[in-house]
């Protein structure tokens, strides 16, 4: 018999905790103690998730679900507060209370120059709170609360610096660009609710995978490709990714924490544990390649042009959603949950270590009065080249793994194509190309920030810059070597691992696979044979090729001819422009949607429908009737008292014939 | 004395503790202090009393639909044939709940925004609440009739008297527009009173239910209308609402507060209780027209709302957007449409009754609701920007948050109704999270741009007194909901088979027999 502390309930609790403590009285505590308490229950979670890994994987179970009663109940409609341990939950588990615990120690220094630190880390508990909710849920709906709590806490940490018009702008449009998303998702519950009658992950697959395909295909397909709305909305893939970038006006931690390596990727992670849904929805899962693969070449090809240096990690972030997307989205699950992981290790890195830069130097983000830093942060300048390595794709850093499992997958797989293969590979040039680009300009050549702070009134507090303390330098060199090692288990041995999460399902669909197989010969439990071990060598050799040409470019346009690429700029004006101004897709939305709608609201429906239209013929009613009571003037006192008299009287009258007519 | 033999009595008591309160009233003396104190005193009893009703509930509940707890009949007035009926099922039961649970936060709210004609105010407000717990016990069809009109006369009297303004033009828009309207419901009854020589909501239910009031189509169409009509404009739904913004901009804060916390459930309980549980039929043929009404009024309240300059005048059109939600859920006739829409009585209760005290303490610092005269005030007043933003949340329905609950089993009932109607309606969550956050952002980020705004004092303890047991109870509400929900879902269970129960008429004989005994 386990002890109740002894259940995972605790590792969402413990974080939610924290956040009340600090959030209730963290106003009388010192920074100290703050600091003390967010980490101690953030630490404590990833204790417990740990706890409970390696149960998990010594029980010989495939997965443990706990229920702790009934939320909500209606008829015959229930959802649970239960928990679901498997492996995919297990994986998410650990990068979100493993990275979740490094940004919190990165941040003890970090935000301690800034106003309201009891508030900030009271937010990143509540968001660990959601988080873990999110990815621990045995349900549908207890998903979605976690799923529009991480909105929330991004809502509140996005806007922390509220003071700020641009903050307190960005944050609203990142919630209400969200609820767009959450609309589809929540329709896609309905139906759940409609035919499988519950919400409980482990009944809605059973349900979907014991029915014929014949007869569920349509529904099936409808319920996937609302679920990807809704997880085109939380982690920003076309057409509601614009929220991502305005994000980063948010305190750099969190844009580590929630806008790179954990909450956005909470779609990925719906759309994973939605396999045996979207496995037996074919176009729905075309759908989430379509969009995955075009969004992760358009973000990148915005990317190549930014001049803030977490507008490019923006993007890059949004770019490298849409390969996991991509991944998903040819059936190749976990090669996008392995992408996942590492991303979350090399994108937290280079958020963090962009952190320190913008430090380093007072608060500059553009990266053209950066350079040169090298020599005056060597400790981030070598972590985040590692972490640049992997997210290139360049061997044998982490990110190389995860990203050519995808483009093998996107390649070989029954539901892949090869032009998804060529997007992918295209991406990954412009990736390593503009990381290259951030390196080179944020830490080679000369600084040239201090030229302008000599013009500048402050000169003398003199940013030199300066290396960060080794409180946020310890996180950095953690997540390195977590972003060389991390891809090491390999993308086979992964899914071996994730198996019994995703391999269930698919087994049981074979017509998809006896269709569609022949063109790649591989064996029924994804071992290569020989032919396609050769193929996937030499394609292999392609993207670690394109990773150096990206790599080469860049050295060669802004460290050899640091000059060219201005006067390429200038030669291709209009469309370099287009990409710099983000394809003016904002522009296109507020002019479209948002004023039109606003307009619509003011000028018509409030001010003619409603003023002049409804409430206008009411009140030209009682005009009329009070010109034909002419005669009666007198009594209309206007006073309630004699207006209650007249109640008294009409009634006595109705009654009267009513009672006449009742007799009759 | 063992609780259970107050259970026949403890309605009566209930309800008319305000009242007696409110006659005692008249003799004390003209001391404002003593008066504030004494009203807190009455209401704060008055809750602890009706808390016994949930206490016992389990006990007293009804086993079979169509009947009550807490029975209690008495002869009134012999001719016409009217009786003292009053009685609660799992619905009505939260209604009176959120009736007195409102009721001493508005007497806080009033402590010290009101300070003319201190005795009157109070006196109406306890005259006020004891007719809407009379709404809400009433089980005879006069009874009923009688404390319905009995809300409008205070009500009217605290718009008209302690208002903004254009007072006056408000109170007296509030009182004709929704007296017009109830005189029809009036007609209805008397017709059914001709007929069958009772006002007895029960009785009248198994008589219509088993053809012995026989009804042809156009008369059964009038009599629910009749009764439809008034309830609609109470709701209010689209496009019976423009009474709403303009009672609400004038009212003074505790108006307000019970107003949209409990005035405009009388509506939709009206709804649910009389035209569905007189004329079931009638209710399911006339169901498609009303649920579109409903759903304009969910996108047309929300995007009106978006646009408004003034504050109180955005929280009334998210009123008609919230209880347009109430309506879709009870007229998708679904399990959870309708469960849902019964709870988001109560949340909208809740949050938009604090709301509206939020946005009165608001007006207590600058005697203004103009969105445009604030800015930035999350740094003069952290707290109440921090209990705001929960209320707010808890009003865009955000998980784990009551109005979740709510919305979520209200568009889910309505998606099993038709697709379309929970689909369009769904749609109002992204407005809601728009006209919300949006009004927030204007008012507490940002910088302080009026100097005007700089100094203004965080909540005192009054109110947080006020505000924090709110916040508190919105989110258990969302957390815990089946502590309200199991009795509500009872009954809704009743109500849903009232439509099969005129259809099956053997059944209902024996019924009409055991209640006639």
């Amino acid at each position: 018999m386990k002890l109740f502390f002894w259940q995972p309930w605790l590792i969402p609790l413990l974080p939610l905790v924290g956040a009340l403590i600090n959030g209730l009285f963290g106003k009388r505590f010192s920074k100290s103690v703050v600091a003390s308490i967010a980490l101690f229950f953030t630490g404590a979670s990833l204790l417990f998730a740990s706890v409970h890994a390696y149960t998990l994987l010594h029980s010989g179970a495939d997965a443990l679900e706990t229920s702790y009663g009934t939320w909500i109940r209606a008829g015959s409609f229930a959802a649970d507060f239960g928990i679901y341990l498997d492996h995919l939950s297990l994986v998410m588990m650990l990068v979100v209370t493993g990275v979740g615990f490094v940004i919190h120690v990165y941040s003890v220094a970090y935000m301690e120059h800034e106003g309201g630190y009891y508030r900030f880390f009271s937010f990143l508990n509540f968001f660990m709170f959601f988080m873990l909710t999110l990815v621990l849920a045995n349900n549908y709906l207890l998903l979605f609360v976690g799923w529009e709590g991480v909105g929330l806490a991004s809502y509140l940490l996005i806007g922390f610096f509220f003071q700020k018009d641009s903050a307190a702008n960005a944050g609203k449009k990142a919630f209400i660009t969200n609820r767009i998303g959450d609309f589809g998702f929540l329709i896609a519950l309905f139906l759940l609710i409609q035919h499988f009658g519950t919400l409980r992950f482990a009944t809605v697959f059973n349900i979907a995978s014991s029915l014929p395909a014949e007869t569920t295909a349509g529904l099936l397909t409808a319920i996937g490709l609302l679920m990807l709305v809704g997880a085109c909305g939380k982690s920003a893939q076309i057409p509601l990714y614009v929220w991502l970038p305005d994000a980063m006006e948010g305190p750099t931690p969190v844009s580590a924490l929630i806008h790179a390596a954990t909450m956005v990727t909470a779609g990925v992670y719906m759309v994973c544990r939605s396999n045996a849904i979207f496995s037996r929805a074919p176009l729905a899962l075309l759908a989430v390649a379509i969009i995955g693969a075009l969004t992760s070449f358009f973000a990148a090809s915005i990317g190549i042009v930014q001049t803030d240096i977490k507008r490019v990690l923006a993007y890059s972030t949004v770019s490298q959603l849409g390969y996991m997307f991509m991944a998903a989205g040819v059936a190749a699950y976990s090669a996008s949950i392995f992408h996942l992981m590492t991303h979350a290790f090399f994108k937290a890195l280079l958020f963090l270590g962009a952190g320190s830069v913008i430090h380093g130097i007072g608060g500059e983000q553009d990266m053209r009065s950066m350079g040169g830093l090298r020599k005056y942060m060597p400790w981030t300048f070598w972590t985040m080249l590692i972490a640049t390595l992997a997210i290139s794709g360049i061997p044998p850093f982490a990110g190389f793994f995860s990203k050519d499992e995808i483009l093998w997958q996107a390649f070989s797989s029954p539901h892949g194509s090869k032009i998804f293969w060529a997007i992918g590979i295209i991406t990954a040039f412009m990736t390593s190309f503009y990381m290259f680009r951030l390196i080179f300009l944020t830490f080679t050549g000369e600084y040239r920030g201090a030229q302008q702070d000599a013009h500048s009134a402050h000169a003398d507090h003199g940013h030199v810059p300066h290396e960060s303390p080794w409180l946020v330098l310890a996180p950095l060199v953690l997540l390195a070597v977590l972003s060389i090692i991390g891809g090491w288990v390999g993308g086979n041995r992964f899914e071996h691992f994730l198996a019994p999460v995703i391999q269930k399902v698919q087994t049981e669909s074979p017509r998809l696979q006896v269709a569609e197989s022949a063109a790649i010969p591989t064996s029924e439990h994804g071992e290569k044979t020989g032919e396609s071990k050769a193929l996937e060598t030499s394609l292999m050799s392609i993207s670690v090729l394109v990773a150096f040409s990206g790599l080469g470019l860049a050295w060669f346009f802004y460290v050899k001819r640091p000059e060219l690429p201005g006067k390429i700029a200038a030669a291709s004006g209009g469309l370099y422009k287009l990409v710099l101004n983000k394809y003016w897709i904002d522009e296109v939305y507020s002019a479209v949607i948002i004023g039109p709608l606003v307009a619509l609201s003011r000028a018509f429906l409030w001010q003619i429908v409603d003023q002049k239209v409804v409430d206008g013929s009411i009140n030209e009613t009682a005009t009329a009737v009070r010109g034909v009571s002419h005669v009666v003037r007198q009594q209309q006192s206007g006073l309630i008292r004699s207006y209650a008299g007249w109640i008294a009287a009409g009634a006595a009258v109705i009654v009267a014939y009513m009672v006449w007519m009742g007799t009759r | 004395m063992n609780a259970s033999t107050l259970n026949p009595w403890i309605l009566t008591i209930t309800t008319f503790l305000p009242a007696l309160g409110a006659l005692l009233m008249v003799f004390l003396p003209r001391r404002d202090r003593i008066i504030r104190w004494f009203a807190l005193a009455i209401s704060i009893v008055t809750l602890l009393v009706s808390l016994h009703l949930p206490a016992h509930y389990r006990q007293v509940a009804p086993a079979n639909s169509g009947s009550f707890a807490y029975e209690l009949n008495l002869h009134w007035i012999t001719s016409p044939n009217i009786h003292y009926h009053v009685g609660i099922d799992g619905i009505s039961l939260w209604l009176v709940i959120l009736t007195t649970f409102l009721v001493p936060f508005c007497v806080l709210a009033s402590w010290k925004s009101i300070h003319d004609r201190v005795k009157e105010f109070f006196i109406l407000l306890l005259v006020l609440e004891t007719a809407m717990i009379g709404v809400f016990i009433a089980l005879d069809l006069f009874l009923f009739y009688f404390f319905w009109e009995a809300t409008l006369i205070p009500m009217a009297l605290i718009i008209g008297i302690y208002g903004h303004e254009r007072r006056v033009y408000a109170a007296v828009k509030f009182f004709l527009y929704t007296m017009i309207a109830s005189v029809l419901m009036l007609a209805a009854i008397i017709w059914l009173y001709a007929q069958s020589g009772t006002f007895d909501f029960t009785e009248l239910q198994h008589l219509l239910a088993s053809g012995a009031i026989a009804l042809s189509g156009h008369t059964a169409l009038w009599l629910f209308l009749g009764f439809f009509v008034a309830f609609a404009v109470k709701v209010p739904l689209f496009p019976l609402h423009t009474w709403l913004p303009d009672a609400h901009v004038e009212a003074p804060t505790a108006g307000s507060v019970l107003l949209a916390g409990v005035m405009l459930k009388m509506g939709t309980y009206g709804l649910l209780r009389f035209s569905i549980g007189l004329f079931p039929a009638e209710a399911h043929k006339n169901a498609p027209w009303i649920i579109a009404l409903a759903i304009i009024g969910i996108i047309y309240g929300a995007l009106v709302a978006l646009v408004q300059p003034n504050m109180k005048k955005l929280v009334a059109y998210s009123s008609v957007s919230h209880l347009g939600f109430v309506v879709l859920g009870t007229f998708s006739f679904t399990r959870a449409g309708m469960d849902g829409g019964v709870y988001q009585m109560l949340n909208h209760g809740i949050s938009t009754g604090a709301l509206f005290l939020l946005l009165g303490m608001i007006y207590d610092r600058r005697h203004n609701y103009e969105i445009k005269e604030y800015g930035g005030l999350a740094t003069p007043m952290p707290v109440f920007a921090t209990l705001f933003l929960l209320i707010t949340l808890s009003s865009i329905g955000l998980p784990m948050m009551n109005g979740f609950v709510g919305e979520f089993l209200i568009l889910s009932g309505a998606f099993q109704a038709r697709a379309i109607y929970g689909i369009l309606a769904a749609s109002g969550v992204i407005w809601g999270a728009f006209y919300m956050l949006w009004l927030y952002q204007r008012t507490f980020y940002g910088t302080i741009v009026n100097p005007l705004n700089t100094t203004l004092p965080d909540v005192d303890t009054r109110e947080r007194t006020i505000l924090w047991p709110l916040a508190v109870l919105a989110l258990v509400m969302g957390v815990f909901p089946q502590f309200w929900m199991n009795s509500i879902d009872a009954s809704v269970a009743g109500i849903l088979e009232t439509p099969k129960v005129a259809s099956s008429a053997p059944t209902l004989q024996v019924k009409v027999g055991t209640v006639l005994k």
